[in-house]
């Protein structure tokens, strides 16, 4: 996995509240076994009318938010399924950091397997985010993994609180199956044990 | 020791090894697998020249994806990209040598009605799926809760994932169910209370009177829709409704080791004194029928109801229910009983079982459906086999309904069974998203004699003016 640099970019507004996974990819672009190429269709019922056409008011189809890095989103921002289709189709479009007062957990624990940084803000922060997102291009913010800092266009910053192992993963790209595997000693002591304790499992 | 919940218990039974930071390698007794959450997950392992590291863990089952029209071994009955994903859960089943029904097996159907039926799912076990609805196999007294494709991945390689404790939350349901109220209208209720965020960093253990009262497939119902609520998973203690469901099934234990599992089962219980994070209570007396108006399984109101005005909301909501009535095609005001539907779907791992079937089949008995089409989609081929032996095929058929195979079907309507554009459904699945049963689809979450009230009445319809028909 790439390792997350400090980040400046053009963030787009999307102040909709509960913003599911069928909304970030509908289902019939499930059908695919690869992880690549999703980005297209990301929104894709928003994004898209019938024809393929696009719907000019859609924010990430507008001018400004085109080469978005960063979203601001409504409350509970990846509600509904497990599907790693959204943060693959996110990743794919080039959103690298999501800002929300809540995300949900499933969506939430996807992002960092993919190198994408979710932030939870209080209210207040994301309200003064979404207006600085809505100055468009000119107005590019900073997110700073490292410090844990978001800085709006104009300076204002605001802190994040992570958890110290996922932020760990994110900067240094690590790969949570290597990891773990490092770890095959413990997990087969634990075997052993439980085939003596539970042996029906 | 200081007292434990159910959920701590569980968790603390299942710990590797923990850092410094509480973040725990968790071991998993079951996985899951299906065909569209796994296949690059299964591609990981090769790439990586990795192996399953216990497939007599891992079941697989094709769900999603599959039609459930007769004939369908056919593969010229599905997609190219469906046939595609089931093709390749075929292969990696075989190649990786973990437990498989493919479609032609009579126990193929929803994983989540597989595992519980099959006796994979056990009380006290971790248990997880690439599917967000995992969170079923809780009403075992099993921490069961969906991943992602990664983690699909991780616990194909290492048989665990990695983990952090969750917050508790317990949900008490006093009292008993009035008639006509189910297991379904409870978890709706309590998703209305709590908002789709509420349980969100939260694992749920529902309790109370009306639950103990509730069949285990009840409690299948009510913990299915746990993620509805925010929360990954959710829990009923086990007890002896779970252990006398448990008992005798294929891959359940059996004579001495059944009695050792016994032992431990009984243990299985929030310890008096346990401290919970957040209390939601509900009065069992209380809740009534319930219908989604809306595109977010919150929206949650009494069948009795209107339809809400967006500003009587805070906040963003007010704008998503803007957004919701318009899409749904309603005006703020209008009685949800005066809702004209044109299909209904009865079926998924929220209500694909036996006894869902059973409630729907005793509100249509001997009637005629005047919706244009209203299908029921079994949630196993062994819970197809069940109703026909109890000759509930022919009450939906003989009433207009299509008597179809077992899968996921219209509840994501990923297969071919999708609504089109406003067309408008009373569906006893668990999500009403936009767009969720088809393009511009419309869904109005009920419980299945609910569904099936609606699918006599062509509308909304308390199920219960049409209960005092019949003895309730």
């Amino acid at each position: 996995m790439e390792k997350f640099q400090k980040l400046t970019g053009i963030a787009a507004p999307m102040p909709l509240v509960n913003i599911d996974t069928d909304m970030i990819i509908p289902k019939i672009f499930l059908k695919t076994i690869k992880r690549s190429g999703l980005g297209v269709n990301l929104f894709d019922e928003m994004r898209y009318d019938r024809q393929g056409n696009e719907i000019p008011g859609f924010v990430l189809n507008q001018p400004q938010y085109r080469d978005a890095e960063i979203l601001i989103a409504g409350d509970n921002f990846g509600c509904g399924s497990s599907r790693e289709h959204a943060p693959w189709a996110l990743k794919d479009f080039g959103i690298k950091s999501i800002i929300s007062t809540s995300f949900a957990d499933i969506f939430y624990s996807n992002c960092f397997k993919n190198g994408i940084l979710p932030i939870v803000l209080p209210q207040e922060a994301v309200d003064v985010l979404m207006k600085d997102a809505e100055k468009g291009s000119n107005a590019r913010m900073i997110v700073d993994l490292e410090n844990q800092t978001v800085s709006t266009s104009e300076g204002e910053t605001f802190s994040f609180e992570l958890d110290s192992f996922k932020k760990h993963c994110l900067l240094e790209g690590l790969d949570d199956i290597g990891l773990s595997l490092e770890k095959a000693p413990a997990i087969d002591t634990y075997e052993t044990k439980m085939a003596q304790e539970r042996p029906w499992v | 020791m200081s007292p434990k919940t159910l959920y701590d218990k569980i968790f603390d039974a299942h710990v590797v090894s923990e850092d410094a930071d509480g973040t725990c390698l968790l071991y998993i007794d079951r996985h899951l697998v299906h065909e569209v959450t796994s296949p690059q997950a299964f591609e990981g392992l090769r790439m990586a020249n990795r192996t399953v590291r216990a497939p007599d863990k891992t079941i697989a089952v094709p769900d999603h994806n599959v039609p459930t029209t007769l004939g369908r071994d056919n593969p010229d009955q599905m997609p190219e990209d469906s046939r595609i994903q089931v093709a390749a859960l075929d292969t990696n089943a075989k190649e990786f040598g973990i437990h498989y029904y493919p479609v032609s097996d009579v126990r193929q159907g929803i994983v989540h009605i597989v595992g519980p039926e099959q006796g994979w799912t056990l009380p006290g076990m971790t248990v997880v799926c690439g599917d967000s609805h995992t969170a079923t196999h809780g009403a075992f007294g099993a921490l069961a809760h969906g991943i992602g494709t990664s983690e699909v991945e991780h616990v194909l390689a290492t048989q665990t994932l990695i983990q952090k404790k969750s917050k508790n939350m317990k949900v008490e349901i006093t009292g008993k169910l009035n008639p006509g109220v189910t297991a379904k209208d409870i978890t709706m209720a309590v998703i209305g209370e709590t908002g789709t965020g509420g349980g969100t960093g939260y694992v749920i253990e529902y309790c109370g009177e009306a639950i103990r009262e509730l069949s285990m497939e009840g409690r299948m119902t009510v913990c299915n829709m746990a993620i509805e609520g925010g929360a990954r998973a959710g829990l009923i203690a086990p007890d002896e409704k779970t252990f006398e469901y448990v008992k005798g099934r294929p891959h359940a234990p059996k004579g001495a080791q059944f009695e050792a599992a016994l032992d431990w089962w009984k243990t299985l219980y929030t310890d008096e004194g346990a401290q919970f994070d957040k209390v939601v209570t509900l009065k069992g007396e209380e809740i009534e029928p319930v219908v989604t108006w809306g595109t977010s399984p919150e929206d949650v109101l009494p069948i009795s109801s209107v339809v809400p005005a967006p500003e009587s909301f805070k906040g963003g909501k007010v704008e998503a229910a803007k957004r919701a009535i318009e899409y749904m095609g309603l005006t703020a005001g209008q009685k949800l009983t005066d809702i004209e539907i044109d299909t209904v779907f009865i079926g998924s791992c929220t209500n694909g079982r036996i006894e869902d079937l059973r409630a729907a089949a005793k509100v249509v008995e001997g009637k005629k459906i005047k919706v244009g089409r209203a299908m029921v989609v079994p949630g196993s081929g062994l819970v197809r086999a069940q109703a026909e032996e109890e000759g509930l095929d022919k009450i939906f058929i003989d009433a207009g309904f299509e008597w179809r195979m077992a899968g996921c079907s219209m509840c994501l309507a990923m297969n071919p069974d999708q609504l089109s554009e406003n067309e408008r459904c009373a569906s006893t699945s668990n999500r009403n998203f936009e767009g969720r049963q088809g393009y511009k689809g419309r869904t109005h979450l009920v419980s299945p004699g609910m569904a099936a009230a609606a699918a006599l009445t062509g509308r909304l319809t308390d199920v219960r003016e049409l209960m005092t028909e019949t003895a309730v």
